[in-house]
Protein backbone atom coordinates (compact mmCIF):
# COMPACT_ATOMS: atom_id res chain seq x y z
CA UNK A 1 0.00 0.00 0.00
CA UNK A 2 1.45 3.69 -0.88
CA UNK A 3 1.79 6.22 1.17
CA UNK A 4 -1.20 8.31 -0.23
CA UNK A 5 -3.29 5.04 0.27
CA UNK A 6 -2.03 4.59 3.91
CA UNK A 7 -2.91 8.46 3.69
CA UNK A 8 -6.51 7.71 2.70
CA UNK A 9 -6.61 5.17 5.33
CA UNK A 10 -5.57 8.04 8.12
CA UNK A 11 -2.49 5.56 8.47
CA UNK A 12 -0.09 8.36 7.96
CA UNK A 13 0.25 11.60 9.94
CA UNK A 14 -1.04 15.26 8.94
CA UNK A 15 2.64 16.53 8.42
CA UNK A 16 3.77 13.31 5.80
CA UNK A 17 0.56 13.92 3.92
CA UNK A 18 1.55 17.62 3.49
CA UNK A 19 4.81 16.32 2.73
CA UNK A 20 3.83 14.12 -0.22
CA UNK A 21 0.86 16.75 -1.46
CA UNK A 22 4.03 19.43 -1.63
CA UNK A 23 6.84 17.16 -3.40
CA UNK A 24 7.76 19.12 -6.08
CA UNK A 25 7.69 17.91 -9.45
CA UNK A 26 11.67 16.39 -10.61
CA UNK A 27 12.42 18.09 -7.64
CA UNK A 28 12.19 21.62 -9.48
CA UNK A 29 10.04 24.32 -7.50
CA UNK A 30 6.81 25.46 -8.73
CA UNK A 31 7.76 28.72 -10.55
CA UNK A 32 10.72 27.23 -12.29
CA UNK A 33 8.60 24.15 -13.36
CA UNK A 34 6.03 26.73 -14.38
CA UNK A 35 8.55 28.51 -16.61
CA UNK A 36 9.71 24.82 -18.33
CA UNK A 37 6.36 23.97 -19.03
CA UNK A 38 5.67 27.51 -20.58
CA UNK A 39 9.46 27.00 -22.65
CA UNK A 40 7.75 23.45 -24.07
CA UNK A 41 4.80 25.55 -24.90
CA UNK A 42 6.98 27.91 -26.72
CA UNK A 43 9.20 25.37 -28.51
CA UNK A 44 5.82 23.98 -29.75
CA UNK A 45 4.69 27.44 -31.35
CA UNK A 46 8.00 28.32 -32.72
CA UNK A 47 8.41 24.62 -34.25
CA UNK A 48 5.19 25.05 -35.39
CA UNK A 49 6.08 28.42 -37.52
CA UNK A 50 9.24 27.05 -38.74
CA UNK A 51 7.86 23.91 -39.89
CA UNK A 52 5.06 25.79 -41.83
CA UNK A 53 7.64 27.60 -43.16
CA UNK A 54 9.61 24.54 -44.53
CA UNK A 55 6.36 23.44 -46.24
CA UNK A 56 5.54 26.52 -47.80
CA UNK A 57 9.55 27.37 -49.39
CA UNK A 58 10.17 23.85 -49.95
CA UNK A 59 6.80 23.57 -52.04
CA UNK A 60 7.32 27.34 -53.41
CA UNK A 61 9.09 27.27 -56.95
CA UNK A 62 11.43 30.09 -57.58
CA UNK A 63 12.01 30.71 -53.86
CA UNK A 64 13.75 34.48 -53.30
CA UNK A 65 17.17 34.57 -51.47
CA UNK A 66 17.26 38.79 -50.92
CA UNK A 67 20.05 38.66 -48.72
CA UNK A 68 23.27 39.62 -49.59
CA UNK A 69 25.34 40.25 -46.51
CA UNK A 70 25.45 38.51 -43.31
CA UNK A 71 26.98 41.05 -41.41
CA UNK A 72 24.25 42.11 -39.21
CA UNK A 73 22.71 39.16 -38.48
CA UNK A 74 25.97 37.76 -37.19
CA UNK A 75 25.91 40.82 -35.55
CA UNK A 76 22.83 40.04 -33.55
CA UNK A 77 23.86 36.49 -33.40
CA UNK A 78 26.73 37.24 -31.32
CA UNK A 79 25.16 40.21 -28.93
CA UNK A 80 22.53 37.39 -28.14
CA UNK A 81 24.89 34.84 -27.37
CA UNK A 82 26.77 36.84 -25.73
CA UNK A 83 23.80 37.71 -23.47
CA UNK A 84 22.80 34.55 -22.59
CA UNK A 85 26.65 34.32 -21.09
CA UNK A 86 26.46 37.85 -18.96
CA UNK A 87 22.91 36.82 -17.83
CA UNK A 88 24.40 33.31 -16.08
CA UNK A 89 26.78 35.80 -14.73
CA UNK A 90 24.18 37.51 -12.99
CA UNK A 91 22.56 34.42 -12.18
CA UNK A 92 25.91 33.32 -10.26
CA UNK A 93 26.29 36.58 -8.66
CA UNK A 94 22.22 36.81 -7.60
CA UNK A 95 23.34 32.56 -5.90
CA UNK A 96 26.49 33.94 -4.14
CA UNK A 97 24.10 36.80 -2.56
CA UNK A 98 25.72 39.76 -4.25
CA UNK A 99 22.83 42.34 -5.53
CA UNK A 100 24.35 44.96 -7.05
CA UNK A 101 26.59 42.86 -8.96
CA UNK A 102 23.82 40.36 -9.78
CA UNK A 103 21.68 43.60 -10.88
CA UNK A 104 24.87 45.06 -13.02
CA UNK A 105 24.72 41.88 -15.27
CA UNK A 106 21.02 41.60 -15.45
CA UNK A 107 21.04 45.32 -16.66
CA UNK A 108 23.59 44.70 -19.32
CA UNK A 109 21.75 41.61 -20.40
CA UNK A 110 18.65 43.66 -20.93
CA UNK A 111 20.98 46.64 -23.05
CA UNK A 112 22.40 43.69 -25.28
CA UNK A 113 18.59 42.86 -25.59
CA UNK A 114 17.66 46.84 -26.75
CA UNK A 115 20.62 46.39 -28.81
CA UNK A 116 19.68 43.33 -30.60
CA UNK A 117 15.89 44.54 -30.81
CA UNK A 118 17.58 47.97 -32.29
CA UNK A 119 19.42 46.26 -34.97
CA UNK A 120 16.40 43.68 -35.68
CA UNK A 121 14.76 46.90 -36.34
CA UNK A 122 17.12 48.48 -38.59
CA UNK A 123 16.89 45.92 -40.42
CA UNK A 124 13.06 45.73 -40.98
CA UNK A 125 13.18 49.37 -41.77
CA UNK A 126 15.93 48.20 -44.64
CA UNK A 127 13.66 45.78 -46.18
CA UNK A 128 10.15 47.74 -45.82
CA UNK A 129 12.52 50.67 -47.51
CA UNK A 130 12.94 47.85 -50.63
CA UNK A 131 9.12 47.47 -51.23
CA UNK A 132 8.97 44.48 -48.58
CA UNK A 133 5.50 44.04 -46.12
CA UNK A 134 3.72 41.34 -44.85
CA UNK A 135 1.82 41.19 -48.16
CA UNK A 136 3.89 42.19 -50.63
CA UNK A 137 7.68 41.02 -51.72
CA UNK A 138 9.51 42.49 -54.39
CA UNK A 139 11.70 39.84 -54.72
CA UNK A 140 8.88 37.28 -55.83
CA UNK A 141 6.62 35.55 -53.49
CA UNK A 142 4.53 37.43 -51.50
CA UNK A 143 5.15 34.33 -49.06
CA UNK A 144 8.82 35.59 -48.25
CA UNK A 145 8.08 38.57 -46.80
CA UNK A 146 5.11 37.27 -44.76
CA UNK A 147 6.89 34.01 -43.26
CA UNK A 148 10.06 36.43 -42.56
CA UNK A 149 8.09 39.19 -40.72
CA UNK A 150 5.80 36.69 -38.92
CA UNK A 151 8.59 34.19 -37.32
CA UNK A 152 11.38 37.11 -36.99
CA UNK A 153 8.40 39.17 -35.28
CA UNK A 154 7.47 36.44 -33.08
CA UNK A 155 11.10 36.28 -31.80
CA UNK A 156 11.35 40.10 -31.45
CA UNK A 157 8.25 40.05 -29.20
CA UNK A 158 10.07 37.38 -26.90
CA UNK A 159 13.03 39.32 -26.94
CA UNK A 160 10.93 42.59 -25.90
CA UNK A 161 9.16 40.75 -23.75
CA UNK A 162 12.65 39.62 -21.71
CA UNK A 163 14.04 42.85 -21.60
CA UNK A 164 10.85 43.97 -19.69
CA UNK A 165 11.17 40.92 -17.47
CA UNK A 166 14.90 40.87 -16.92
CA UNK A 167 14.41 44.70 -15.53
CA UNK A 168 11.43 44.38 -13.63
CA UNK A 169 12.94 41.11 -12.10
CA UNK A 170 16.37 42.82 -11.90
CA UNK A 171 15.11 45.70 -9.75
CA UNK A 172 13.22 43.74 -7.84
CA UNK A 173 15.50 41.44 -6.86
CA UNK A 174 17.84 44.24 -5.72
CA UNK A 175 14.79 45.86 -3.65
CA UNK A 176 14.67 42.40 -2.09
CA UNK A 177 11.32 41.37 -3.09
CA UNK A 178 12.28 38.55 -5.82
CA UNK A 179 15.20 35.93 -4.73
CA UNK A 180 18.53 34.14 -6.71
CA UNK A 181 15.41 31.98 -7.77
CA UNK A 182 14.07 34.61 -9.89
CA UNK A 183 17.02 35.78 -11.25
CA UNK A 184 17.07 32.00 -12.36
CA UNK A 185 14.29 31.83 -14.07
CA UNK A 186 14.41 34.85 -15.81
CA UNK A 187 17.66 33.72 -17.33
CA UNK A 188 16.08 30.48 -18.20
CA UNK A 189 13.10 31.97 -20.49
CA UNK A 190 16.48 34.42 -21.98
CA UNK A 191 18.07 31.35 -22.96
CA UNK A 192 15.56 30.18 -24.56
CA UNK A 193 14.94 32.72 -26.30
CA UNK A 194 18.91 32.95 -27.33
CA UNK A 195 18.19 28.77 -28.50
CA UNK A 196 15.12 29.51 -31.01
CA UNK A 197 17.28 32.62 -32.80
CA UNK A 198 19.89 29.25 -32.95
CA UNK A 199 17.36 27.85 -35.54
CA UNK A 200 16.21 30.95 -36.75
CA UNK A 201 19.07 32.31 -38.32
CA UNK A 202 20.35 29.39 -40.39
CA UNK A 203 16.47 28.61 -41.49
CA UNK A 204 15.37 32.13 -42.31
CA UNK A 205 18.36 33.71 -42.78
CA UNK A 206 21.26 31.58 -44.03
CA UNK A 207 19.24 29.55 -46.51
CA UNK A 208 17.84 32.64 -47.97
CA UNK A 209 21.48 34.22 -49.06
CA UNK A 210 21.80 35.08 -52.52
CA UNK A 211 25.19 33.60 -53.71
CA UNK B 1 18.83 26.95 0.46
CA UNK B 2 17.33 27.99 -2.51
CA UNK B 3 17.65 25.99 -6.02
CA UNK B 4 19.79 28.62 -7.35
CA UNK B 5 21.81 27.77 -4.48
CA UNK B 6 21.68 24.31 -4.88
CA UNK B 7 22.99 23.87 -8.31
CA UNK B 8 26.80 22.92 -8.42
CA UNK B 9 29.13 25.96 -8.42
CA UNK B 10 30.76 25.30 -11.60
CA UNK B 11 31.78 28.89 -11.92
CA UNK B 12 31.90 30.71 -15.02
CA UNK B 13 34.95 28.81 -16.77
CA UNK B 14 32.82 26.05 -17.38
CA UNK B 15 30.49 28.51 -19.05
CA UNK B 16 32.87 30.21 -20.85
CA UNK B 17 34.00 27.41 -22.49
CA UNK B 18 30.37 26.78 -23.66
CA UNK B 19 29.55 30.35 -25.09
CA UNK B 20 33.09 29.63 -26.96
CA UNK B 21 31.82 26.26 -28.32
CA UNK B 22 28.69 28.40 -29.02
CA UNK B 23 30.15 31.03 -31.33
CA UNK B 24 32.29 28.55 -32.85
CA UNK B 25 29.11 26.50 -34.12
CA UNK B 26 27.51 29.28 -34.85
CA UNK B 27 30.55 30.61 -36.98
CA UNK B 28 30.06 27.03 -38.92
CA UNK B 29 26.79 27.72 -40.00
CA UNK B 30 28.20 30.70 -41.41
CA UNK B 31 30.95 28.84 -43.49
CA UNK B 32 28.33 26.11 -44.37
CA UNK B 33 26.01 28.88 -45.69
CA UNK B 34 28.91 29.95 -48.21
CA UNK B 35 29.35 25.99 -49.11
CA UNK B 36 28.71 25.34 -52.74
CA UNK B 37 26.00 22.16 -51.86
CA UNK B 38 22.65 22.16 -52.14
CA UNK B 39 20.01 23.45 -50.32
CA UNK B 40 19.10 20.12 -48.66
CA UNK B 41 22.05 19.33 -47.87
CA UNK B 42 22.87 22.94 -46.38
CA UNK B 43 19.63 22.08 -44.45
CA UNK B 44 20.54 19.22 -42.98
CA UNK B 45 24.23 20.37 -41.85
CA UNK B 46 22.88 23.84 -40.68
CA UNK B 47 20.15 21.65 -38.71
CA UNK B 48 22.34 19.19 -37.18
CA UNK B 49 24.92 22.19 -35.73
CA UNK B 50 21.57 23.92 -34.27
CA UNK B 51 20.60 21.08 -32.37
CA UNK B 52 23.96 20.61 -31.05
CA UNK B 53 24.43 24.00 -29.94
CA UNK B 54 20.49 23.81 -28.98
CA UNK B 55 21.93 20.72 -26.23
CA UNK B 56 24.98 22.52 -25.23
CA UNK B 57 22.43 25.40 -24.62
CA UNK B 58 20.15 23.24 -22.85
CA UNK B 59 22.30 20.95 -20.77
CA UNK B 60 24.40 24.04 -19.26
CA UNK B 61 23.21 27.43 -19.57
CA UNK B 62 19.71 26.22 -18.98
CA UNK B 63 21.25 23.37 -16.45
CA UNK B 64 19.30 20.59 -17.58
CA UNK B 65 22.48 18.19 -17.22
CA UNK B 66 21.71 18.46 -13.12
CA UNK B 67 18.55 17.23 -13.14
CA UNK B 68 17.98 13.82 -14.62
CA UNK B 69 14.18 13.04 -14.07
CA UNK B 70 13.59 17.16 -15.32
CA UNK B 71 16.04 16.63 -18.63
CA UNK B 72 14.28 13.45 -19.95
CA UNK B 73 10.72 15.10 -19.31
CA UNK B 74 11.48 18.10 -21.29
CA UNK B 75 13.57 16.55 -23.82
CA UNK B 76 10.76 13.66 -24.34
CA UNK B 77 7.80 16.20 -24.25
CA UNK B 78 9.30 18.39 -27.23
CA UNK B 79 10.84 15.76 -29.46
CA UNK B 80 7.45 14.13 -29.29
CA UNK B 81 5.79 17.58 -30.29
CA UNK B 82 8.64 17.92 -33.03
CA UNK B 83 7.93 14.56 -34.77
CA UNK B 84 4.10 14.80 -34.23
CA UNK B 85 4.73 18.62 -36.34
CA UNK B 86 6.21 15.92 -38.68
CA UNK B 87 3.13 14.64 -39.78
CA UNK B 88 2.34 17.56 -41.88
CA UNK B 89 4.82 16.98 -44.41
CA UNK B 90 3.15 13.94 -46.00
CA UNK B 91 0.37 16.24 -46.05
CA UNK B 92 1.79 18.85 -47.91
CA UNK B 93 3.19 16.19 -50.03
CA UNK B 94 -0.31 15.38 -50.82
CA UNK B 95 -1.97 18.53 -51.30
CA UNK B 96 1.09 19.73 -53.42
CA UNK B 97 1.28 16.14 -55.59
CA UNK B 98 -1.89 14.21 -55.15
CA UNK B 99 -1.53 10.76 -53.20
CA UNK B 100 0.17 8.40 -55.90
CA UNK B 101 0.19 6.11 -52.92
CA UNK B 102 -3.90 5.61 -53.18
CA UNK B 103 -3.74 5.14 -57.14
Amino acid sequence: MSQADLSIHGLVSRSTENEIMTAPTFSVPAKKMAMWLFIIADTATFAGCLVAYGFIRTYTPNWPRPFHSITNVALMTFILLTSSLTMLIGVQSARKGDKSGAFRWVAITAVLGVLFAVLHLREWMGMIAEGATLFHNPWGTPLFSSLFFSITGLHLLHVSGGVVALIAVGIRYQGGRYNADDIEITGLYWHFVDLVWMFVVPLVYLLNLSH
Amino acid sequence: MTTAEAHKDSGIAQDLIVYVFLLILAAIQFVIAYQDISTSQMFERMLVVAIIEAGLALLFFMHLNENRGLRWFVVGFTVAVLLGLQYGWTDAHRLVNGVPWAK
